[in-house]
C-alpha cells in the first residue's frame, strides 16, 4: 500500500468510528467488536487470496469457518471417556471405512477402462461401501448419543489447549478445500461457486445433525479459553491492584477490558504474520505467475503453468486461512452454534469486504473487513434513525409507522447490498486499488 | 392387494411429493438457465426474486382476501398471480436498467455480473424481510386436499390412503401448462426464436438485425413470471419463509447444471432429477417394504438412506458426479 494521504485517512476514519463505538456502546462493545473486526479481516485475507490474486470464486467461507469452530471443540474440549469407550473407536473404523470405500471408488474409475464393466464395479463398491459403512457406524453413534445425552453425547475433544485448535481448524478447512477443489476447479468458474455454496450447506448440516461430534443443535458451550476468566481475576488481588493502579476502581469492568485486550493481542499477532505472509506472496515470482494467471490464463499455461494445480494450491491456502478464522471466533465466543452459520453473513458479507476494500490488495481487505463489519453492526441502528426520520410526518399509532420502524432492522441487508452496487459501479477496484 | 399398498404407499410418500417438488425446481432452474443462455451469467439473486415475486403475490392475495373475493376451493393466490408477476417484471426490469445494463455495455466478464447479481442478492432480500418480515407466512386457502388419505380408503378399501393436496394438483398442473407455453413461445414465435438465435451466437444474431435489448427485456419478463410462479407454488406448498427461497438457490442450481446450463429441456430434467433423488433418497422405505417382503422377513429399520436434513447432500452429490463425468450436463449445455 502506497502511503498516500487518501489511505491514512480512511484507516484513520475507521479508527475513529470504533472510538466512538466505544463512546456510545462502552468500551466492552466496541472491543468485542474491535477483535470481531480482526476476525473479519483475516477473513477477508483468506478471500482475497482466491479471488484477488487469483480469481476464484469461493462463496463457500461459511462452511470453512464453520469447520475452524469445529475443531476447538475437537481438540479443546474434555473427552467424554465414556462414549469414547461405547462406540468411539467403531467410528473411527466407519469413517475409515467410508472414506477407503471412496478411494477404492475412485482408483477403479481411473484405472479400469470405460464401459458397462466399470460402471457396475463401481455402483456395487458404493452400495455394498454403503451399507458396509452404515452397518459399522449407526451402532456406535447410537451407543455415543445415549451417554448423558443432556450434558454430553457427545464424543467430546482431545482436551488440549484451544490454541493448538488454530492451527488444526486451518488443516481441517485446507482438507476439505482440496477434496471440492479436486472435482470443481479447472471447469467453469460459475462451477466453482455453486459447489462451494453446496460444501458450505453440507458441513453445517453435517453440525447440525451428528449429534456425536458437535452434538448438533444441543450446541456446545464452554469451550475453553486461551485468556484468563473474569471470575478469576475478580478474585485475584494483584490484578485488582494493577487495575486500580491503572485508574480502574471497578474490578469487574477492569476485568472484562482485559480479556478482551488479551484476545485483540492474539488476534492481532495471528493478523499480522497472516498479513505479512500475504505480503510476501504478493510480491514474490509466486503472486506474480498468479496475477498472470488471472489476467490470462491461456497465456500462462503457454509459458508452462500448470493453471488447475496453481489455482488448487491457492484455493487450499485461501480457504486454510478462513478456517483459522473460523476457529479463532469460536475461541472467543467459547461456543460452537451450528444454526447460528448464515451464509449472508459469513459468505457474502465476507466477499462484500474484500470488494469494497479493493479485491487484490491486502490492506484493502483489511480496510474492507472491518468497515462493513462496522457498518453491518451500526445497520440496526442507522436503519431505525433512517426510518424514524422517514416517518418524522405521521402521527403516532398508525399502522405504517409502526410497521416501518419495526421492520427497520433488515434494512441493514439493503444497506450493504446498496454500497456494494454502488461500490463496484463507481470504484469498481474499491477503496485501495490493487497496485 | 399388498403390491397395491406397496405402490400407494410410494406414490404418497414418494411420487407425488417428488413430482410436485420437481416441478417447482424446474421452473426456478428454467429461469436460472434463460438468464444464462442469453445474459450469460449465473444469477445469484434468483432465489430471491422468486421470493421477491411470491411476496407480491402473498400481499394481494390478503388484500383480496380482506375483500372477501375468493376463488372457489382453488387458493386466491392464484388470482392474485398475475399482479405478483407484474410487481416482479417491474422489479427485475427496473433493476436490469438500473445496474445491469451498465455491465452490458462495457462487456464485463460473467463473473463481474456474478458479483453485481450478489449485489442485487442482498438488496431484495432486505426488501423483501423489510416488507413483509423474515418470518413464516400463511396465504393458502380454499380446500386442502382433492383427495383424502381416509376418502381414499374407503373408496377402494385398501390399507393404504392416498392423499393427494391442492397445492400439488395445481402446481402440477400449472407446471405443465407454463413449460408448454414457455417452449411454444421459443419454438414457434418470431421473438421466441430471436432469443434462440441470440443465445446461440450474439454477433450472427446482431447482424441479421435482432435488437439485442428487446431480447433482454423479454429475457427478464419471462424470467419474473417463472420466477413468481415457482415462487408461489412453492409457498402454497410449503409455506413461504424468506431464508428458505434463497436456500433454494442450491438445488435450483443444481439442476440447471445437471440439464445443462442455458438449455432449457435440461432444467425441467434436472429439476425432476434433483426432486427425485432428494425424496427418494430421505424417505425411509419401511412400510414400502413391508407390503412387498414376505412375512416374517420384514425390515425392523426404516431403511431410510440418508437423514432429510441432508437433503442439500443430495442435490450437492448429483452435480458432483455429472460435473465429473458430463461437464456439460445430461443434456448438451453451454460448456463456457
Amino acid at each position: 500500500m502506497t502511503l498516500n494521504a487518501k489511505n491514512i485517512a480512511l484507516f484513520a476514519i475507521i479508527g475513529v468510528i470504533f472510538i466512538l463505538t466505544g463512546f456510545a456502546k462502552g468500551p466492552n462493545a466496541a472491543l468485542y467488536l474491535l477483535n470481531l473486526g480482526l476476525i473479519s479481516a483475516i477473513l477477508a485475507l483468506g478471500v482475497n487470496l482466491q479471488w484477488g490474486l487469483a480469481g476464484l470464486l469461493n462463496v463457500g467461507v461459511m462452511g470453512f469457518v464453520a469447520l475452524g469452530a469445529l475443531a476447538t471443540v475437537l481438540i479443546s474440549m474434555p473427552p467424554t471417556v465414556e462414549a469414547m469407550a461405547a462406540g468411539g473407536l467403531r467410528v473411527v473404523v466407519a469413517l475409515i471405512t467410508g472414506a477407503l470405500v471412496i478411494i477404492a471408488t475412485v482408483m477403479t474409475s481411473k484405472r479400469m477402462k470405460p464401459g458397462k464393466k466399470r460402471t457396475f464395479t463401481i455402483l456395487g463398491l458404493l452400495i455394498g461401501g454403503f451399507f458396509l459403512y452404515r452397518f459399522l457406524f449407526d451402532p456406535a453413534v447410537a451407543a455415543i448419543e445415549a451417554v448423558n445425552p443432556a450434558g454430553t453425547g457427545y464424543l467430546g475433544g482431545l482436551g488440549l489447549p484451544v490454541l493448538v485448535a488454530w492451527p488444526v481448524g486451518g488443516l481441517l478447512a485446507a482438507g476439505a478445500a482440496w477434496v471440492i477443489g479436486k472435482t470443481a476447479l479447472g471447469l467453469r468458474s460459475d462451477y466453482l461457486a455453486v459447489a462451494t455454496l453446496g460444501i458450505a450447506e453440507i458441513i453445517i448440516a453435517v453440525l447440525k445433525n451428528e449429534d456425536w461430534l458437535s452434538r448438533g443443535v444441543k450446541n456446545v458451550v464452554g469451550i475453553p479459553r486461551p485468556v484468563p476468566y473474569e471470575v478469576d481475576l475478580q478474585a485475584s488481588d494483584t490484578f485488582i491492584a494493577n487495575a486500580a493502579s491503572l485508574g480502574f476502581d471497578n474490578p469487574v469492568v477492569a476485568s472484562t477490558i482485559f480479556v478482551k485486550l488479551c484476545y485483540t493481542g492474539l488476534f492481532l499477532t495471528v493478523l499480522v504474520i497472516l498479513m505479512w505472509l500475504s505480503q510476501k506472496a504478493l510480491n514474490s515470482p509466486w503472486g506474480r505467475m498468479m496475477r498472470a494467471i488471472r489476467d490470462n490464463e491461456v497465456a500462462a499455461e503457454a509459458m508452462g503453468k500448470d493453471v488447475t494445480k496453481r489455482h488448487l494450491q491457492i484455493f487450499v491456502l485461501g480457504s486454510a486461512i478462513c478456517g483459522v478464522a473460523g476457529a479463532m471466533w469460536a475461541t472467543m465466543d467459547s461456543t460452537l452454534i451450528p444454526t447460528s452459520y448464515n451464509p449472508l453473513r459469513f459468505t457474502f458479507l465476507i466477499w462484500v469486504m474484500v470488494i469494497i476494500g479493493g479485491s487484490g490488495n491486502n490492506w484493502g481487505a483489511i480496510l474492507g473487513g472491518f468497515s462493513i463489519l462496522l457498518l453491518w453492526d451500526w445497520g440496526e441502528q442507522l436503519g431505525l434513525w433512517m426510518m424514524q426520520a422517514l416517518t418524522f410526518p405521521l402521527a403516532e399509532g398508525v399502522w405504517l409507522k409502526d410497521h416501518l420502524i419495526h421492520n427497520a432492522p433488515h434494512m441493514r441487508l439493503l444497506m450493504i447490498g446498496v454500497v456494494l452496487l454502488l461500490i463496484l459501479r463507481f470504484s469498481p477496484r474499491g477503496l485501495i486499488p490493487e497496485e | 392387494m399388498d403390491i397395491l399398498n406397496a405402490f400407494i404407499a410410494l406414490a404418497n410418500f414418494v411420487l407425488i411429493p417428488a413430482i410436485s417438488y420437481g416441478s417447482q425446481l424446474a421452473l426456478g432452474a428454467l429461469g436460472v438457465t434463460l438468464i444464462y443462455g442469453i445474459l450469460r451469467f449465473s444469477n445469484f439473486a434468483h432465489g430471491d426474486t422468486m421470493a421477491f415475486g411470491a411476496m407480491c403475490t402473498i400481499l394481494v392475495t390478503w388484500l383480496f382476501q380482506s375483500w372477501g373475493i375468493s376463488f372457489g376451493p382453488l387458493p386466491t393466490a392464484l388470482l392474485a398471480l398475475p399482479f405478483g408477476i407484474l410487481g416482479a417484471i417491474a422489479m427485475l426490469l427496473a433493476t436490469d436498467r438500473v445496474i445491469y445494463k451498465f455491465y452490458r455495455e462495457q462487456k464485463a466478464k460473467p463473473v463481474i455480473f456474478l458479483i453485481v447479481s450478489l449485489g442485487v442478492m442482498f438488496v431484495m432480500n432486505g426488501v423483501v424481510r423489510f416488507i413483509i418480515g423474515p418470518d413464516d407466512q400463511r396465504f393458502s386457502d380454499g380446500a386442502r386436499f382433492i383427495m383424502k388419505a381416509r376418502d381414499f380408503k374407503q373408496m377402494t378399501g385398501l390399507s393404504e390412503g392416498l392423499a393427494f393436496k391442492t397445492s400439488q394438483g395445481i402446481t402440477i398442473v400449472t407446471a405443465v401448462v407454463v413449460v408448454a407455453l414457455l417452449f411454444w413461445f421459443l419454438n414457434k414465435t418470431r421473438t421466441g426464436k430471436s432469443m434462440r438465435a441470440y443465445s446461440d451466437n450474439e454477433d450472427l444474431a446482431l447482424l441479421s438485425g435482432i435488437n439485442p435489448e428487446r431480447v433482454v427485456t423479454i429475457t427478464w419478463i419471462i424470467v419474473a413470471a417463472l420466477a413468481t410462479i415457482a415462487g408461489v407454488l412453492y409457498g402454497l406448498d410449503k409455506g413461504f419463509k424468506p431464508f428458505t427461497y434463497f436456500q433454494l438457490l442450491l438445488p435450483i442450481f443444481a439442476s440447471a447444471i445437471v440439464g445443462g446450463l442455458g438449455n432449457p429441456l435440461g432444467a425441467i430434467a434436472g429439476g425432476f432429477v434433483i426432486a427425485f433423488s432428494e425424496v427418494t433418497i430421505t424417505y425411509a422405505f419401511k412400510k414400502v417394504l413391508g407390503y412387498l417382503m414376505p412375512e416374517g422377513l420384514e425390515p425392523s429399520s426404516l431403511v431410510q438412506l440418508l437423514s432429510t436434513d441432508y437433503k442439500f447432500a443430495v442435490s450437492f452429490t448429483i452435480l458432483i458426479i455429472v460435473l465429473l463425468f458430463r461437464p456439460t450436463g445430461l443434456f448438451k449445455g453451454k460448456s463456457l
